[in-house]
């Protein structure tokens, strides 16, 4: 059998082509070289970030937004080592990312090379999956493997990391189907059974309430989630990550519970006696401390991931399925269930313990900016956060009633991650409004990426929250280290209108409160460049309700412990 | 209490680093790991031995069986197995304890493998608990060595391993 024989970049982009990618978020240097020239004259087109981490991260919003694999590729060493923050973000939040990187020639690994790295050593803990390339004749099959890895079971990035003498030299042309792999989990049948238990624990509960996180959007299950919950009349309080899986404007919508999250939607959790939780990991910022954490609350836990199942909270059922086949049979073996004295009383904390915030006596306050960019894109943008004061506020104030419309750094808790991803967002999503809700610390992370917006003629909206101030550690040490504020003084910020302007882009700047929408307004106008609105907020704004770490809903702050105290 | 955990596991480069890795970065801790090969060349086998009692087995095993390189992972905590290691201890014996060191190595059903100038290596095969006691019993000569393997297991009968 006469096998056929391609270049190794150029068979590395006909798979690549196969799997439907048409972008691809790569940056240079020696060993990708030959992937760079097969992109020549490739369909797939490359966006060129400034840096790296900004690959990784847009690779990362495009597909949080877009709900397919993201691509993003580096050279080896330094290149490939820039990736990991991205790539361990990616890994946190369960992202589907194929990270390309160049490598050494074969016979060149493991002698200290230039520009060698061990990529693979290090990325072992920040990815789902990876591979060094060592046989030419598994190449290309690899690549398939590393995108049916990535967007299967419980999504994450997988890196391939390809010496340089293989993506330039001739490799056999495989088309191996990816199928069965071995040792690798498909997800399981839904148990009928188990199902016919939830169904009844449902029934029996007076208290029940849905925990719902990011695996009910990864799944795609949130037409599911939905029927469930108006067809039970069951209130649904949402994880950072699990944002937009059920629209926050409905009104069985409870809110994101936990450290910075709405009171009543931590008091629904806590006085529950069911949690229904799907695709959420009872991260420590949801439920602060384990032993107090909704005492009287059965358990059932639906994911895809057998090990998140009794990790932290035991369960009294566990189902370890695709949340969408889960949710497809649980929502017609429930029977409906009329609202009753429980959800009046969910409904009574959301009346009495609703999100407030002081007008500060100087300057703008920065929720009232989330909220004026709220209203004035009625709710309809793909929304980026950094992280920090800046994400808490946009997660409170900028309500979300679609999927895949909120991206944020939600595990890692990433400073520098939402610009990039919103890039990789606007890319994904052409015709949608995408803004970065930022403070003035995470943007200066990776701002050179305005340069990528600018000569991609990108939209992007980056509406800075800039207090001059690392605000989120500032309010750590105001609260909890009387006030000795250390190393969160941005005094000495360049001149972000200035910035936004070297860089191509549009900046706008707002120090009155009564001009914020009219600058809100202009920025949303520019359509064919980034905009920087840069407000300057009041300084020592705090972000409330705080249930500090470790603690319960019953320590939850709801507003700043009065001077003196 | 020692658990013993049996993965079989993809016989390629960095399955080792993958599964210490994992083992390291979520703090369980392991007791002793033997790695060796299988009937199927393809696969390795690991039997890594933890302390139960500090070591949430369940999770250790969950996340092990996430590993695209780890095939299958058993817990034999229930079931009836075959556990064994091999110790051998280089042990200070001047040639008038020979015949001494000689009785007290049968008795563990042992065997004296290399005799040097004021040494002996003597070797044992068994459970922990035999290896641990034929150690303690030689620790009056002066004990020069030691190494021992870690635990590898086989389950008796038609359950797998």
């Amino acid at each position: 059998m006469n096998q056929e024989m391609i270049n190794g970049a150029h068979g590395i982009l006909r798979v690549l082509e196969e799997e439907g990618v048409d972008i691809v978020f790569g940056y240079p240097g020696g060993h990708v070289i030959p992937i760079f020239d097969a992109l020549y004259d490739s369909k797939i087109k490359n966006i060129l970030p400034r840096h790296e981490q900004g690959a990784a991260h847009a690779a990362d919003g495009y597909a949080r937004s877009t709900g397919r694999v993201g691509v993003c590729m580096a050279t080896s060493g330094p290149g490939a080592l820039n990736l990991v923050t991205g790539l361990a973000t990616a890994y946190m939040d369960s992202v589907p990312i194929v990270a390309m990187t160049g490598q050494v020639k074969t016979n060149m690994v493991g002698k200290d090379s230039f520009q060698e790295a061990d990529t693979t050593g290090v990325t072992i803990p920040v990815t789902k999956h990876n591979y060094l390339v060592t046989d030419p004749a598994e190449l290309l099959d690899i690549f398939r493997e590393a995108f049916y890895l990535a967007r299967t079971g419980r999504p994450g990035p997988v890196l391939v990391d390809v010496p340089s003498d293989l993506s330039g030299g001739q490799v056999p042309w495989t088309e191996r189907n990816i199928e069965a792999l071995d040792g690798y989990e498909e997800p399981k049948a839904v148990d009928d059974e188990l199902i016919r238990r939830a169904a009844q624990m449902i029934e029996q509960a007076e208290k029940p309430i849905l925990l719902v996180g990011g695996g009910v959007i990864a799944a795609n299950a949130c037409d599911n989630l939905f029927k469930l919950a108006t067809k039970c009349n069951i209130g649904v309080v949402h994880t950072l990550m699990g944002k937009g899986a059920f629209p926050e404007t409905h009104e069985l919508s409870m809110g994101m519970p936990g450290m910075h999250g709405m009171a009543y939607a931590s008091l629904a959790l806590q006085n529950s006696d069911l949690m229904v939780v799907i695709g959420a990991r009872f991260d420590d910022r949801i439920t602060g401390d384990l032993a107090r954490f909704a005492p009287d609350a059965s358990v059932v836990h639906i994911d895809i991931d057998a090990a998140e199942i009794d990790k932290v909270r035991p369960v009294t059922i566990g189902i370890c399925a695709d949340a969408s086949d889960v949710l497809e049979k649980l929502v017609p073996t429930c029977k409906a269930r009329n609202k009753g004295p429980w959800e009046e009383q969910l409904f009574e904390w959301r009346r009495t313990h609703p999100l407030t915030y002081p007008t500060p006596e100087e300057g703008i306050a920065p929720q009232y900016v989330v909220e004026q960019v709220y209203e004035l894109t009625g709710g309809r943008a793909i929304v980026a956060t950094e992280v920090g004061q800046n994400q808490m506020w946009a997660a409170q104030y900028y309500k979300i009633d679609r999927p895949r419309r909120f991206l944020s750094s939600g595990g890692l808790g990433t400073m520098g991650y939402g610009f990039p991803a919103a890039i990789g967002a606007q890319i994904g999503n052409p015709d949608d409004l995408v803004i970065d809700i930022a403070g003035d610390g995470s943007i200066q992370m990776n701002q050179q990426e305005l340069t990528t917006a600018s000569i991609n003629k990108l939209p992007v909206k980056i509406v800075i929250l800039d207090n001059s101030y690392l605000g989120m550690v500032r309010q750590w040490q105001e609260l909890f280290h009387g006030n000795r504020l250390s190393g969160v003084d941005l005094t000495g910020n360049p001149d972000f209108v200035k910035l936004a302007e070297a860089h191509g882009g549009v900046g706008l700047r707002c120090t009155d409160p009564d001009k914020v929408r009219e600058t809100i307004e202009q920025g949303l106008e520019v359509a064919d460049r980034p905009v920087v609105m840069d407000f300057v907020v009041n300084k020592v704004e705090n972000v409330f309700p705080f249930i500090p770490a470790g603690q319960s809903v019953d320590e939850i702050m709801l507003e700043p412990p009065k001077r003196g105290d | 209490m020692t658990h013993t955990l049996s993965a079989l596991v993809k016989n390629r480069p960095r399955v080792l680093a993958r599964v210490a890795g994992l083992f390291a970065r979520r703090d369980f801790n392991i007791e002793s790991l033997a790695v060796s090969t299988t009937e199927d060349p393809a696969i390795s086998r690991m039997s890594i031995a933890v302390d139960a009692a500090g070591t949430p087995l369940e999770q250790v095993r969950k996340q092990l069986e996430k590993l695209h390189d780890v095939v299958t992972v058993i817990d034999h905590t229930d079931h009836a197995v075959v556990e064994r290691e091999l110790c051998m201890l280089k042990v200070n014996v001047p040639p008038s304890q020979r015949a001494e060191v000689s009785a007290l190595t049968d008795i563990f059903r042992g065997d004296i493998i290399d005799i040097g100038n004021g040494t002996l290596i003597v070797q044992c095969i068994g459970g922990t608990d035999k290896v641990d006691a034929f150690i303690e019993n030689f620790a009056p000569y002066g004990i020069v060595e030691l190494v021992r393997t870690g635990k590898v297991v086989l389950a008796r009968g038609s359950q797998k391993t």
